[in-house]
């Protein structure tokens, strides 16, 4: 019997093809940004977890100043640290690997032009070499690693390298920083993605501290966390040491110790608001869809009375009725959904294209079942529900009063 | 006896309000209907005889008074219940042959046995069958704006006997059609009356038509006010006249 009010209704929006399909367009509309913006997030959202995988969840980074992302909020708070905290953090227990590191804005000077660039000083002692040599995001591609003995030598990223200045650095180059000549002597593999270091520039530490004159201070602090000790263990004991060091209060702290698993809790927080905005702001579309359901519905049902009298006379009763205007508007909502989930995931491919252009590989647009599902089923409920006045209008007509029309 | 009335009406009143003035359309009309037989209803506009064959019909239910039908008082059942109601035991012949213009000739014939529930295969090979007996089994597949409107009306027809119903209604069957055509619904009306032992109630402006029926009742505001046999009807067959048997 269902399949039979299918039938009835299918019949009658082919009857009106024009109208139908453009109220179909808005629903799509409102469905493909859905789609779209929620498989983008997604997608970047996979693409930050792959990344801080990659970075290893045993990290911990510490920097001065109250909660910031990443090292660079540290350069930009009032506090700073010095070699002294770090020598107290250094001593926890569970504490496997760790170093210290001085970053500061520097003039870059590559033939004839000159750029501003955040330059890092890297420990180049071997307990702290050990360490970063065991991090991907430090693998050199040409070239060699610093090393204890070198002074005026730097490592870049390959973002540097090829795309900073106009001409390519190749190893053995000279580059000047703050006016002062280093050798280029190894270049980072490109890393793409979203958290890369294809764009920094690693001097050694000591040489650091001269040319920018900060003989104690540090930017940033890393750890990796021994094997068998907790991770929230030793950010516990480093905060309580370090706020006894610093002689601050709990819940006063001037410092801010972060794990990977805090900063992609704050970064999935950060997107959740964004993904939030944007499919709100989809959903006003959608709204606007429903609505042109609704008129299309209400029109119908004016233009069918006599139909719906007719039927009513051989025998319909008013759910029947109910149901075949309930099934035509959430026809007009599915087909919406689905030519929407359609281009929706097209956007999101397209993204995923332009942004593996700009070297971005990482970020693969999510396109799961659930989400082509869910939009789908979302896509009939709207249209149901826009159907549900209409329906009942019709349902409700007086067949004396509809078989006269 | 509740058998022998198919339709009772019993002192039914019919009150439209229109802004403050009421107008009633039936005063207390007294209307009897046996199984089987064949009724015409006439009366000049306004005399209530559309109102009383929305009675009949159960498409509408009386200000006052009850509506008896198979003994069952239905004045005070809901719209969704007169539907099922009317569905089954009324067959409709209107005057504007009322098909649905989307659906084909036999789709349009199985529509009320889908607001019954049969199945498919059922409704079907019975939608076909009826096709043929109303001489359009080669137009199944048309749709009503590609038929002529004498088999519309043949459509129309079959429509009303799809449930196989106790009670054919016609208003103004033959309205719309030349006097041709007119003859051919009219021979197809006898039919089911004497063939298919129906009982048939038809509303008519027209003599020549009402002559058809076994009675003819005349309503004038509201009421009955004569009654006469019809000058060209022609008795049931043989099978129709001791009780109801179905085919």
């Amino acid at each position: 019997m269902i399949l039979d009010y299918f039938k009835i209704a299918l019949s009658n929006l082919t009857r009106r093809k024009l109208r139908s399909w453009l109220t179909v367009i808005g629903i799509f509309i409102g469905i493909m940004a859905v789609v779209g913006l929620i498989s983008l997030s997604q997608g970047m959202e996979n693409a930050l977890l792959e990344e801080f995988r990659k970075l290893g969840t045993d990290r911990i980074i510490i920097t001065p100043g109250g909660a910031a992302f990443g090292p660079l909020g540290g350069s930009l708070s009032a506090t700073k640290f010095t070699e002294d905290d770090y020598g107290v953090v250094k001593k926890i227990r569970g504490v496997q690997q760790s170093a210290s590191v001085l970053a500061e804005s520097a003039y870059l000077t590559f033939g004839k032009e000159n750029k501003q660039q955040l330059v890092w000083g890297f420990p180049t002692n071997s307990e702290s070499l050990e360490f970063f040599k065991t991090e991907s995001m430090f693998d050199i591609g040409e070239g060699r690693f610093l090393r204890s003995s070198d002074k005026y030598k730097t490592m870049i990223g390959w973002g540097i390298a090829n795309d900073f200045f106009d001409k390519e650095i190749k190893v053995g180059n000279t580059m000047y920083i703050n006016g002062i000549p280093f050798q280029v002597i190894g270049i980072h593999d490109k890393m793409g993605g979203i958290a890369s270091s294809d764009n920094v520039i690693r001097i050694p530490k000591d040489t650091a501290r001269e040319i920018f004159m900060k003989p104690e201070e540090i930017t940033a602090m890393f750890i990796k966390v021994r094997e068998g000790f907790e991770i929230d263990d030793v950010v516990d004991t480093a905060k309580r040491k370090l706020r006894k060091f610093r002689n601050v209060k709990a819940g006063e702290e001037d410092f801010t110790i972060q794990t990977s698993e805090q900063t992609i809790r704050a970064f999935e927080a950060v997107l959740g608001v964004v993904q939030a905005v944007l499919v709100g702001l989809a959903m006003i579309s959608l709204l606007v869809g429903g609505i042109g359901i609704m008129n299309t519905m209400y029109t119908s049902v004016v233009e069918r009375t006599k139909e719906i009298g007719i039927m009513k006379s051989v025998g319909a009763r008013n759910s029947a009725i109910m149901l075949i205007f309930l099934i035509e508007s959430g026809l007009l909502g599915m087909v919406g959904g689905s030519i929407g989930v359609l281009l929706g995931l097209g956007i999101g491919k397209a993204a995923e294209f332009a942004a593996f252009q700009y070297g971005i590989e990482s970020l693969k647009a999510y396109t799961g079942l659930p989400l082509i599902l869910g939009a789908l089923l979302f896509s009939f409920i709207v249209g149901a529900m826009a159907g549900t006045l209409p329906a009942r209008q019709a349902a409700k007509l007086n067949p004396v009063d509809a078989l006269r029309k | 006896m509740a058998n022998q009335n198919v339709i009772r009406l019993k002192n039914v009143w019919k009150i439209y309000t229109m802004g403050e003035v009421q107008v009633p359309a039936l005063r207390g009309l007294n209307l009897e209907i046996k199984r089987g037989e064949f009724v015409a209803v006439m009366g000049p506009s306004g005399s209530g005889k559309s109102t009383a064959m929305n009675m009949v019909g159960c498409l509408d239910i009386p200000t006052k008074g009850s509506i008896f039908l198979d003994g069952k008082d239905i004045s005070h059942l809901s719209e969704s219940d007169l539907a099922q109601i009317r569905g089954k035991k009324i067959g409709f012949i209107f005057q504007q042959f009322n098909l649905i213009q989307t659906l084909s000739a036999l789709e349009n014939v199985m529509l009320p046995m889908t607001f019954q529930g049969m199945e498919n295969e059922k409704k079907r090979t019975r939608a076909e069958d009826l096709l043929k007996m109303v001489d359009l089994g080669e137009r199944i597949h048309h749709k009503p704006n590609e038929l002529s409107g004498g088999q519309q009306q043949r459509v129309a027809i079959a429509r009303s006997l799809a449930n196989d119903p106790e009670v054919v209604l016609a208003d103004e069957p033959t309205g719309n059609l030349d006097s041709k055509t007119e003859n051919v619904i009219m021979e197809f009306l006898k039919k089911l009356h004497s063939d298919k032992c129906k009982t048939i109630i038809m509303v008519t402006h027209d003599e020549g038509v009402a002559s058809y029926a076994e009675r003819v009742e005349y309503l004038k505001d509201g009421i009955v006010v004569n009654s006469k046999k019809g000058s060209r009807y022609k008795k049931n067959s043989i099978k129709c006249l001791p009780k109801k048997t179905k085919k």
